[in-house]
């Protein structure tokens, strides 16, 4: 069995690398965050690979949003996401009340502007996940109480 | 739902599969940011060293071994605790040294490089160099100096992985100065 605390010291360590080679900004800020994202868009391109390989073709967008939410999900995260929510025209809304990589952090107010470095990986992993399921999107995370975390999805339409 | 029943996805063996995927992309990057293998070496077991001596609270924590009586011990937990509770795989101990302070692990299947595979120019890379800086970070913890390194490795052309461990001193507890 692989345990969970190794991948969660190697995303630290992950954050820590990224935005310690690089000094502090607005721009560098944002392109550590895109640096992140890709690193984890590659990733979950893999893993979507890897699980879906034995598994029949999805029916539509949503049979593919239901799973990223509940199979991908519990598969990264350990559990399922808690509320899916859309509006029927491509945009998709994803509510975990207790984000994984969120839940080492204080749930006060003390390090909530660090927050978006710890979702950046993760909004990399969906969008790639996505991407190899022939989704193509963008997804950005917000966080307004620790450790609720929202992933909003928005699906490109091509 | 019928789908739902053939979707069984063995979620352990997937969330090896991510921590593999997320070091080859730590690995990529670290190959992109840096012009020479060495230094990418350098950094993996950097790196390494910082989990270590983290992840060594959570290892006494969950296990609740004691301290170790000497240096066979340790390696017994390592390759059957250790290895066993974060990669699932148990390494065996051998190549003992005559003085008892150098053993090696044999890991037969590496988690780290299952979908791995080293282009020409890189041949000088440690892939999995970060387990070193891991166990380095992890005894030094526990007040052992250990020096650690990839003796061989299947991912540049040997039959095994082995990992060489060998014992340099115990690390005194210090006491602030002045403080009797």
């Amino acid at each position: 069995m692989a345990d969970e605390a190794p991948f969660q010291f190697l995303h630290n360590e992950l954050l820590q690398y990224i935005y310690k080679t690089s000094d502090n900004g607005e721009t560098e800020n944002g392109r550590n965050i895109t640096k992140l994202e890709n690193m984890g868009f590659r990733v979950g391109q893999g893993l979507v690979e890897r699980m879906t390989k034995d598994t029949a073709r999805f029916k539509d967008e949503l049979d593919v949003m239901k799973f990223i939410c509940k199979d991908f999900w519990t598969c990264v995260f350990k559990k399922q996401i808690d509320n899916l929510r859309t509006n029927h025209q491509g945009i998709y809304v994803l509510q975990d009340n207790k984000f994984r990589l969120l839940s080492q952090l204080s749930a006060g107010k003390q390090y909530l502007d660090q927050a978006p470095k710890y979702l950046a990986f993760s909004c990399g992993l969906v969008r790639g996940g996505l991407s190899n399921l022939g989704v193509k999107s963008i997804v950005t995370a917000e966080v307004s109480v620790m450790p609720a975390c929202k992933f909003q999805v928005m699906i490109q339409k091509m | 739902m019928s789908r739902q029943s053939n979707r069984t996805t063995d979620s352990k063996k997937m969330n090896s599969e991510l921590f593999t995927l997320t070091y080859g992309a730590l690995v990529t990057q670290l190959c992109k940011d840096y012009e020479n293998d060495e230094e990418v070496n350098k950094q993996l077991d950097k790196m390494g060293y910082n989990i270590g001596v983290r992840l060594i609270e959570d290892f006494l924590a969950r296990s609740s071994i004691g301290r170790c009586q000497d240096f066979r011990e340790t390696a017994d937990v390592i390759a059957k605790v250790a290895f066993k509770m974060y990669l699932g795989i148990t390494p065996s101990v051998t190549n003992w040294s005559p003085a008892g302070d150098e053993f090696s692990l044999m890991l037969e299947n590496n988690p780290l490089v299952d979908f791995v595979e080293l282009p020409d120019n890189h041949s000088t890379l440690i892939y999995s160099n970060l387990l070193c800086g891991v166990l380095r970070g992890a005894l030094e913890m526990v007040q052992m100096a250990v020096d650690v390194r990839f003796a061989q490795d299947t991912l540049r052309g040997d039959n095994v992985t082995e990992i060489r461990m060998k014992f340099i001193k115990r690390i005194e507890e210090n006491l602030p100065a002045g403080d009797e």
